[in-house]
């Protein structure tokens, strides 16, 4: 079964998605991401390796929506304040099917079922990356809101309290 | 067209980014990490150099023809002018300690704001204009002629640095990377590169008082208006005291407090604690509309900007013939006064040492600058139990504390402020150790970069912060972020929105007046909000 194989694979998928996120990063910088544990210390690292960790996990257990997207919203709400393009910063999760292929090489094409499995397993992954869609634009989606009234808001309703605005409606 | 094999399309996907080294790779300036261009209105207001319409997106920023004459006479007057800066430049053996300490690199990822690679971009110039080694060595020995490209690699990180100054706690040679953001803005300065959001409320605040440019009555109106929110909460009416010469201690605090959600509550804080000091023990404390502003953007500037404004506050001090000057909660104001008043504007002579009226303390930290921090102030009163106080209206809160940048690290001011959370709350915790106290993160919009065109930085400056907000929310229910700084107060709660909704923003006064027992005061029912205490929803909605 496809899942066994998964399973028999696990690390080696892992440690791959984590590092191909990492190398998105410039050189020093994917080399500090991955020295450092401290979540305090390295907040961005830690919640890659963690994060990634996580996900795979949730994939093969066939994780309700929610749990997944618990775990990719802290990922992608770093990614869209990174001065990625928005296909870069999703990149990741498009390179799960590559770096499965990759690991698993010519296993999965000895047994029919396992092909036909992998199939369905593709959905699942398609599925996720559309829910990284959704979080990566709200996230921005966030941003823009947070640009256009911050100001406003904070101010404008500190003289708006104490009558000091002119209502003209 | 070429048909490829799905894994030959695969393998095309360049997913690194560039390999080539930092000298050669030209920055890219992008839209939600730079702020806006100063206003030539503002620049010339301040009578500071090549006032004119720019924007930073075009290839030409209308510099002046000698710019790299005046960059190179500039660094040459500041090597010779400013023994700190000339060390600085020297003795940096690129450890690296200080390369994963910056929020800004933490956040964002960009290895250019790694401190020891920001400060390169000043030294590289500096070897190759002032050391015979690097007009030997050039490239080799790690030096690189002033180009436009150079340029403008300085102002695009220069403006992502806040000067917090947490990597210079990790520095085993004790540089200040601040010190070298400091100088590094001051150059672009002399050839008119500066943001507006430092510009305009420096105009502001030297024309009017205050950095959003309200004139006098409107503060006071401001001030008249929280008298009455207050009344309301409370049932006391209040008799805050303007310009009022002969007063023992003048109050300046940042004018954010005064016009700026929920910075106002803090201000309310203030009112409700004077009002309290003066019924029982005869305070007699009064604000001012024309040092209406303790903030000091000039110190984003230069210096000379930075003492023309710390000036005015003194002058205000001395024209009114107060004892001594109280500053409220503001994070630069303090590093300015604790380490550049003295012998920038200083001695303070005409004023006394203050001593605390009510407890008698000697503040003797503040002998020379006269000017005594209101965490300082409050705790001592809490200490010699003058106040009295109703610890469980603050039970709706679960309050962490963020250690401002320059109260904390600028000027020690750590255990003050935890000392009155933890006399007028009862649910305090504290962040992760290595988040707190000297190695506090910053709020990532410090040193002018709270504006709103460079959401992108300051969420990524600021995701230190916030990540371990959410840690203390996730484990203790925290709801609460209390600081003691206007800029925090200012940033965070789009900080918090972005990272942790569920988190809000307080300042430490909010907290005090919650729980002070004002001398005639109604029941209350709500906090200063108009939140329900816990306990009291149902009268709350009466």
């Amino acid at each position: 079964m496809l899942i066994n194989l998964l399973e028999k694979h696990k690390t080696k998928i892992i440690d791959k998605w984590i590092e191909c996120l990492r190398n998105s990063y410039s050189g020093e910088t994917a080399k500090f991401l991955k020295s450092q544990n401290d979540p305090f210390a390295n907040p961005v690292g830690n919640t890659i390796s963690t994060g990634l960790a996580g996900l795979f996990e949730l994939i093969l257990k066939e994780a309700e929506p929610n749990a997944i997207k618990s775990i990719l919203d802290p990922v992608l709400r770093i990614r869209a304040i990174q001065s990625f393009t928005p296909s870069q910063a999703t990149d990741f999760l498009f390179s799960l099917k590559k770096i499965i292929k990759e690991v698993l090489g010519n296993e999965i094409l000895q047994n029919k079922k396992d092909i036909d499995e992998w199939f369905v397993f593709e959905i699942k992954i398609d599925q996720l990356i559309q829910t990284g869609f959704d979080i990566y634009m709200e996230c921005i989606t966030k941003l823009y809101e947070l640009k256009a009234t911050e100001m406003k808001k904070r101010t404008f309703s500190a003289f708006e309290r104490a009558g000091l605005v002119k209502d003209n409606t | 067209m070429t048909e490829l094999k799905p894994d030959e399309l695969l393998a095309k996907i360049d997913r690194n980014p560039p390999a080539s080294g930092w000298m050669d790779t030209p920055i890219e300036i992008r839209k939600g990490i730079y702020c806006y261009a100063a206003n030539p209105k503002s620049v010339e207001y301040l009578g500071l150099p090549n006032a004119r319409k720019w924007n930073p997106l075009e290839k030409d920023w209308k510099l002046p023809e000698n710019w790299q004459e005046i960059i190179h006479n500039g660094f040459k007057e500041r090597l010779e002018k400013f023994r700190t800066f000339k060390i600085f430049m020297d003795i940096c053996v690129r450890c690296g300690a200080c390369a994963d300490k910056c929020h800004f690199f933490i956040g964002t990822g960009d290895p250019k704001n790694m401190p020891v690679l920001r400060a390169e971009l000043l030294r590289s110039v500096y070897r190759n204009d002032f050391t015979t080694f690097g007009k030997i060595l050039g490239k080799v020995g790690g030096a690189r002629k002033m180009t436009l490209d150079v340029l403008k690699e300085w102002w695009y990180y220069f403006f992502q640095c806040t000067e917090c100054r947490r990597c210079s706690v990790f520095c085993p040679y004790g540089i200040d990377t601040a010190e070298i953001t400091i100088m590094g803005r001051e150059l672009l300065n002399l050839i008119g590169l500066n943001i507006d959001w430092i510009a305009t409320p420096v105009a502001n605040c030297y024309r009017t008082g205050n950095h959003l440019g309200i004139q006098p009555h409107a503060f006071k109106d401001m001030l008249d208006f929280f008298v009455e929110d207050i009344e309301e909460v409370t049932g006391v009416q209040l008799e805050p005291q303007y310009n009022k010469k002969g007063a023992d201690i003048l109050f300046v605090t940042p004018s954010g407090d005064v016009f700026a959600d929920p910075g106002t509550y803090t201000c309310m804080g203030y009112m409700m604690l004077f009002h309290y000091l003066k019924e029982k023990y005869g305070l007699d404390v009064t604000w001012s509309t024309y040092a209406s502003e303790g903030g000091n953007f000039g110190f984003f500037t230069s210096h000379e900007t930075m003492k023309r404004l710390n000036s005015k506050m003194y002058a205000e001090a001395k024209r009114l013939g107060v004892k001594w000057i109280l500053g409220g909660e503001c994070g630069h104001m303090w590093r300015v006064v604790h380490q550049y008043m003295d012998t920038m504007n200083g001695p303070a002579d005409f004023m006394e040492e203050p001593v605390s009226p009510i407890t008698g303390t000697k503040f003797e930290n503040a002998k020379s600058t006269k000017m005594v921090h209101i965490a300082e102030f409050t705790a001592d009163l809490i200490k010699h139990n003058k106040l009295e106080l109703d610890v469980t209206r603050n039970d709706h809160l679960k309050v962490t504390y963020h250690d401002s940048c320059n109260p904390a690290r600028g000027m020690g001011l750590l255990d003050e402020p935890r000392y009155v959370i933890n006399n007028v709350c009862n649910n305090f915790y504290e962040m992760p150790a290595n988040t707190i106290r000297e190695q506090t993160f910053c709020c990532g919009s410090g040193a002018g970069l709270n504006a709103g065109e460079n959401i992108e930085l300051r969420m990524a400056g600021g995701l230190p912060r916030a990540n371990a907000v959410k840690y203390v929310h996730e484990k203790h229910g925290v709801n609460m972020l209390a600081c003691i700084c206007a800029i925090d107060r200012a940033a965070f709660p789009a900080l918090m929105e972005y990272w942790v909704p569920e988190v809000d923003v307080i300042g430490l006064h909010e907290l005090v007046a919650n729980a002070l027992i004002m001398p005639g005061e109604s029941k209350r029912t709500t906090d200063l909000r108009g939140e329900p205490l816990l306990g009291m929803e149902d009268e709350a909605d009466e």
